[in-house]
């Protein structure tokens, strides 16, 4: 809360001196999270420090080589994407299988669902999160229920949409929004938010030959700030599978996403100023999520937080409390918190204050602690 | 374009010896000009081939494309310095559309549009520094910098809009809003080449017409949705012909004349209560789609100097007016110099202005709420809801 109270003071003082000098400008480059490389590295075969979008495109290269009914396509994807995802793709499998469609995002997805019902491994790529409620229908209605309203005899499994959301420091009202409690209302999918190179490759493959479809949702911030090693064979990370990223003892984080990181940071402050013992847990995937990780972690520490970038209300971090109150009733020592993005459309000029910062997810860690 | 200069008035000028300037430097009160034939889709008569132009508006026109792109520059280096954070669509090169459609409009005609609006802001009435300073994210904003580049407003300007193609069905509402309240106002529904192949565009087509409702459809096919070529991305790229069952002008959107009278045209049509039409203006963006995009990856940079160098409206246009005496050298000259020192002042002002306070988060979410605060403001603990701007309909 201080921070947030000094970087009000300092936008103030750089209003004040710009009164001074016309030339001088406040400007934000620093971005609110500091990155964490992945520790989990699987320690077969060879690995090559890349960021999250090359993995991303590793990912879908992997798929397509190894499986000759697989398509990927998207608004500008033949170039390569807006955040350059599937370079070199067209030029390596050609523009059969790799191409741009119109954009009609609603029209994307439900070829994607057509392709899939027919046999064919569709990936396709809505170009932003904050794009996909065209095709919101096409997902609820027509991918999540293949399967059930035709009795089992037809499904859409083998569709993947990849899309980039959540804040990139100045992307304002249509392109920093995290829609995955949207479709984690919806029985039939699955939703799963990679943190980093390392998980988005593995994560990506398994959704892409997973039975069921697949919104995978990636924090476009990652594509470029997040670099590690990453093998260069193709593997896979379970779905619905946690990962406990820091152990601890006192207050269980939960998190997906960037979001990993900023309470990967709390828990080092918590360590170090307050001698609190916190555990961070990235969720990876939204829906089916991992209960039992969870509630074992929340029965051991007694206190909860969930953190994510969407509002509060009916934010995926609702469920989770509900079912973490429900489970760990007697194990808890305080409510269950979450801090969350607040309960606006998401801000342009704003976003350093909407942002569930580290200093407002340490503050929830010390009541939770005091409670 | 075929120049034919039909009517010479002399201007009363200052200078004594007439006859000497008349020969060397002939002023004309007005001039007429042959479009490019329109294409017509079921329609028997087009817009007037012939369009004729005074000096004043000449001048006017001239002055607003002018503006439009010193603007657009302006925003383009405040983003390359990191001043401007979001995202920026530039509308160079598309200047005559705006300008010719917006000199067609009554006061009781309103438009709507995409993402690539600040010369449409400024035409709309809102000051270049309303516009850059929305673009910093300033109080003076025309938006109270709350909004950024996709999202500013004006009386009878519904917007900017992020979302590739809502719009559209918008357009079609605001049109059954001036039809159902008899204001004989009609509505300009504007979007891009790239957004004419969404699905919610054809609803609209078909209630609008159902309904004949008095709207414009305005495709400004500026060649490349994003970064995939009109060819790459519609079946048809006769986009003025898409409407089907809607009749529809294909117009020269690089020639501000040609826009001027085809949009009057529109409003004829729309007016008479034979309901909508679909509008192709032919234009071509300068920038990439957005400043993410250099815009050279899916097209050749010569193929952007050819444009500059035979097509740009801005350089057609002056060349017009020079030729018929609309306009002298000394004219537009004095009209670039002041253009030019508006938008250095706008963009001073918009480095410098202040940011809006930070109970601005919060206000304007909705009318009517349960709860007093925002939940979950912890840091500024309470913020409050609220409503403070005037809304330019009162509901």
């Amino acid at each position: 809360m201080t921070c947030v109270r000094s970087a009000l003071r300092l936008l103030k003082s750089a209003r004040d001196s710009s009164a001074i000098s016309p030339l001088l400008t406040f400007k934000r480059t620093v971005a609110h999270f500091k990155y964490f490389e992945d520790a989990s590295i699987p320690k077969n075969g060879e690995t090559a420090r890349i960021n999250m979008f090359q993995a991303i495109t590793e990912a879908m290269d992997h798929s397509m080589e190894s499986d000759p009914t697989a398509l990927l396509f998207g608004e500008d994807v033949a170039f390569g994407g807006v955040f350059r995802c599937s370079v070199g793709l067209q030029k390596k499998f050609g523009p059969e299988r790799v191409f741009n469609t119109p954009l009609c995002e609603q029209g994307i997805a439900g070829f994607a669902i057509g392709a899939a019902v027919a046999g064919s491994t569709a990936i396709a790529e809505i170009q932003f999160a904050d794009y996909i409620f065209p095709a919101f229908d096409q997902i609820v209605n027509e991918a999540a229920k293949y399967r059930y309203r035709s009795g089992g005899q037809f499904e859409c499994g083998k569709l993947t949409i990849r899309t980039p959301c959540g804040a990139v420091g100045h992307g304002a009202l249509y392109h920093s929004q995290s829609p995955e409690a949207y479709f984690a209302h919806t029985p039939g999918i699955k939703v799963v938010v990679p943190r980093g190179p390392l998980k988005a490759k593995g994560l990506l493959l398994s959704c892409i030959r997973d039975k069921d479809p697949c919104i995978f949702l990636e924090p476009k911030i990652l594509y470029r700030g997040a670099v590690e090693e990453v093998p260069k064979d193709a593997y896979e990370i379970p779905l619905s599978q946690a990962e406990i990223v820091v152990p601890g003892d006192q207050v269980t984080m939960i998190g997906w996403g960037t979001q990993v990181h900023v309470l990967c940071e709390v828990a080092e402050m918590a360590k170090e100023k307050h001698n609190i013992s916190c555990e961070v847990i990235d969720l990876c995937t939204i829906l089916p999520w991992d209960e039992d990780t969870v509630y074992k972690s929340v029965s051991k520490t007694g206190r909860a937080l969930i953190s994510h970038e969407a509002p509060l209300t009916c934010g995926f971090g609702s469920e989770l409390a509900a079912s973490i109150q429900e489970n760990c009733f007697l194990s808890l020592e305080a409510p269950v918190s979450r801090v969350t993005g607040f309960d606006t459309p998401f801000p342009h000029i704003f976003e350093p204050f909407y942002l569930p910062d580290k200093h407002r997810c340490l503050d929830a860690v010390l009541k939770l602690v005091e409670y | 374009m075929v120049l034919s200069r039909i009517c010479n008035g002399l201007r009363k000028q200052k200078a004594v010896d007439l006859p000497s300037i008349v020969a060397k430097n002939a002023f004309a009160s007005d001039a007429s000009f042959t479009t490019k034939p329109y294409k017509l889709h079921i329609l028997t008569d087009g817009p007037k081939t012939e369009a004729v132009v005074t000096s004043e508006d000449a001048l006017k026109f001239y002055r607003q494309m002018q503006v439009i792109r010193r603007l657009e520059t302006a925003a383009g280096n405040l983003y390359k310095e990191k001043i401007v954070r979001g995202f920026c669509h530039l509308y160079s090169g598309q200047e005559a559309v705006a300008v010719g459609i917006k000199s067609a409009m009554r006061d009781q005609d309103s438009i709507i549009s995409a993402y690539r609006v600040h010369g449409w802001t400024y035409l709309m009435g809102i000051s270049p520094a309303g516009v850059l300073g929305e673009l910093t994210g300033r109080f003076s904003g025309c938006a109270k910098g709350k909004g950024g580049s996709m999202h500013m407003y004006a009386k009878n300007f519904y917007g900017g809009n992020g979302i590739v193609g809502a719009q559209v069905p918008l357009g079609a509402g605001v049109a059954l809003a001036s039809k159902y309240q008899k204001d004989g106002g009609v509505c300009f529904a504007l979007y891009g080449d790239g957004a004419s192949n969404q699905g919610q565009v054809f609803e609209a087509y078909n209630i609008a017409k159902l309904w004949s409702l008095p709207c414009v459809f305005v495709c400004e096919n500026n060649g490349f949705g994003m970064g995939t070529s009109m060819e790459r991305s519609s079946a048809s790229t006769n986009y003025y012909s898409r409407g089907d069952y809607i009749p529809g002008i294909w117009v020269d959107g690089m020639d501000v004349l040609a826009v001027r009278e085809c949009a009057r045209y529109c409003i004829d049509y729309c007016t008479s209560g034979k309901g909508p039409l679909v509008v192709e203006a032919a234009t071509y963006r300068y920038s990439g789609h957005s400043m993410s995009d250099p815009g050279t990856s899916y097209r050749t940079r010569d193929e952007v100097q050819e444009v500059r160098q035979t097509r740009d409206p801005i350089t057609s246009f002056k060349e017009k007016i020079l030729s018929t005496g609309l306009a002298t050298q000394e004219q537009l000259k004095a009209i670039d110099g002041e253009v030019k020192k508006e938008i250095d002042a706008a963009t001073v002002q918009a480095k410098t202005d202040p940011e809006p306070s930070a109970e601005e988060l919060t206000v304007d979410i909705s009318k009517h709420f349960v709860e007093k605060e925002i939940r979950n403001c912890t840091p500024f603990n309470p913020l409050k809801h609220k409503n403070v701007s005037k809304q330019f309909i009162q509901t």
